[in-house]
């Protein structure tokens, strides 16, 4: 009976229907995913080929001229990922630490939720904020605005990466500290942060990453300088910045970074 | 059968230890007071984060005051940006925003979602994994990146085919009419849909894997067709999660800066036409912030920054309910 039933002409017909529907999301895929292999390919064989000693050690060339590197950016980046981790990591990890271990109240749930809409809010607008705090009373565009900037960015992402590592540590871990009357400071400390700490640590390198590609945040803060910068209360170029303001090679300035990224992974 | 992999079992909140384990022993002084310090610390670190955020709303607020006094609600409709003549309306960089952001959703979300369907529906596991792992690192590219290939790549393409072949078929629309510049709404749509697929995709196709199996088993001993199941079964239980992941592509859309900017022409209009060039909200922001020189000039542009934030922070804020109450449905993976 269900025999025939299943052999009917409208299953054949439902079936049909499903394949063709599949084939439908199937080509959707082939579209976005060769789309998406085209730029990563793209970005991997223009890369490459650009990197060379020159382009690391040496400062850009006047507008104009051909060759130059950008040595000052690679260093004015490294200073403002240096002064984003400075503001950032405390705050996010101390915070991660707080929502994973006292934060299952309201306070904490207030918190969590904060952190997600920060993380949502767009880097141009956190922009303006440095702008305000650091620029405008300052008079002048600083490296310590870029960073703090680029600081305000990771502490999202720190903060969950954190929590969500500790939480992964057993309470049987907890206990067991516990019960040798070890308090709860130092079981954190000693016992559930080392056991966490390789998530730990990855979730702030990806993190780092991020920010690194960050431009918007810095047109306005720390804004870009042709030549070396001299302290953090200067000007700074940073990578993502001169591929913006280079007017005529950015392939070749630009492509590099993917390069550089893919290392990084 | 289904097999819980150590990551998915659910993190129980740990338990404090009661007052003997923490104070009454042998270590009690040290104990009790290194807890205090230590808890004060995380304590404070975590309202410092709201004091941030709350932070960024005040000081937006409190530096537009010249430009919401002089313009009030006018602001948002007027549709002159003169600089020079101190005439400042945000609706052409409002409706740049809403329109490349429409358009970039219109785009990703059909072709998000039906990848989706095929890498967690029809593709084999391994290869699926495989491809959402490259895929998640597409989300990691820096948007200046996205720029300059949209400058080299997109927009030559858009100009000399896309634009040009959608003129003559579809030219009697409003839509698509006008000269192909390359740059404008339409590139700058194509970008953006390129930049948020990738999201889409990740977490569209986990939430359609994370479907109990006993509802797909179910679904297929009733007579479902495998395409049945994936729209009658994985789909409805994807839904809220998708949703979220909507909104969060919007969010990022609307803020996104740099790419933008690179690619949409950068000009102040209100036009029909998806030909034209336009502006949006971030761009302005990222164009014009630094040549601010008189008051009224930076404090309209902190007020399109203030809307900017406000317009993220409703999307943000109904897109985390919508994954919340996914999350909050149990561990049932």
């Amino acid at each position: 009976m269900t025999l025939i039933a299943f052999d009917s002409g409208r299953y054949r017909r439902r079936k049909l229907f499903g394949r063709l529907a599949f084939a439908s999301t199937a080509l959707c895929a082939a579209g976005v995913l060769s789309a998406l292999f085209f730029i990563l390919g793209y970005l991997w064989v223009h890369g490459i080929s650009s990197i060379n000693w020159d382009f690391l050690t040496k400062l850009p060339k006047p507008v104009g001229e051909t060759g130059g590197g950008m040595a000052n950016a690679l260093v004015g980046s490294a200073e403002l990922l240096g002064l984003a981790g400075l503001f950032g990591l405390p705050t996010g990890v101390f915070a991660g630490i707080y929502l994973s271990e006292y934060g299952h109240n309201r306070f904490g749930t207030i918190v969590r939720y904060t952190t997600d809409i920060l993380n949502g809010v767009p880097s141009i607008v956190i922009g303006i904020f440095a702008y305000t705090l650091f620029v405008l009373p300052m008079r002048r565009f600083t490296a310590l605005a870029g960073g703090a900037a680029l600081g305000a960015m990771m502490i999202p992402i720190a903060v969950r990466t954190t929590e969500e590592f500790m939480n992964l540590v057993p309470t049987s871990v907890r206990e067991a500290a516990y019960a040798l009357g070890i308090p709860r400071w130092k079981t954190v400390v000693f016992i559930v942060i080392p056991t966490a700490l390789r998530g730990i640590v990855t979730g702030i390198m990806l993190d780092f990453a991020r920010v690194a590609g960050e431009t918007a945040p810095l047109l306005f803060t720390a804004f870009g300088n042709r030549y070396w910068s001299r302290g953090i209360l200067e000007p700074t170029s940073s990578l993502p910045v001169m591929i913006t303001h280079t007017p005529f090679p950015p392939m070749r300035t630009g492509t590099a970074r993917p390069g550089r990224r893919a290392w990084f992974f | 059968m289904i097999v819980l992999a150590p990551e998915h079992v659910p993190a129980f909140p740990p338990v404090p230890p009661s007052r003997e384990a923490a104070g009454g022993s042998a270590f009690s002084r040290s104990g009790k007071w290194g807890d205090r310090l230590f808890h004060g610390a995380a304590l404070s670190f975590s309202a410092g984060i709201l004091l941030l955020t709350g932070g960024i709303g005040a000081s937006l607020w409190r530096n537009s005051a010249l430009s919401r006094h002089a313009f009030g609600w006018e602001f948002l409709i007027g549709r002159v940006w003169d600089p020079v003549a101190g005439q400042f309306g945000a609706l052409p960089f409002l409706y740049g925003t809403l329109l490349t952001s429409a358009l970039a959703l219109l785009i990703a979300v059909p072709l998000g979602v039906g990848a989706a369907i095929f890498l967690s529906e029809l593709a084999p596991r391994r290869i699926s994994d495989v491809m959402s792992f490259l895929i998640e690192l597409l989300a990691a590219v820096p948007s200046v990146i996205y720029g300059l290939l949209g400058i080299f790549v997109l927009v030559p393409l858009v100009r000399r085919f896309l634009e040009p072949v959608l003129g003559k078929t579809l030219g009697f629309l409003p839509l698509f009419s006008g000269p192909p510049y390359g740059v404008g709404f339409l590139s700058a749509g194509l970008i953006l849909a390129i930049m948020v697929i990738p999201f889409i995709i990740t977490v569209t196709r986990e939430v359609m894997l994370s479907t109990p199996k006993l509802l797909r088993e179910a679904a297929m001993a009733l007579g479902a067709t495998r395409w049945e199941v994936a729209t009658t079964v994985a789909l409805p239980f994807a839904r809220s999660g998708i949703a979220g992941a909507i909104f969060l592509a919007l969010a990022r859309a609307l803020g996104e800066t740099m790419a933008v900017t690179m690619v949409i022409g950068n000009t102040p209009v209100v036009s029909a036409s998806l030909f034209s060039p336009g502006y949006t909200m971030a761009a302005v922001l990222a164009n014009e912030f630094t040549e601010a020189s008189d008051p009224l000039y930076l404090h309209a542009l902190v007020e399109i920054g203030l809307v900017l934030f406000g317009a993220t922070l409703v999307v943000n804020a109904l897109a985390q309910l919508l994954v919340w109450s996914v999350k909050n449905r149990g561990g049932r993976r």
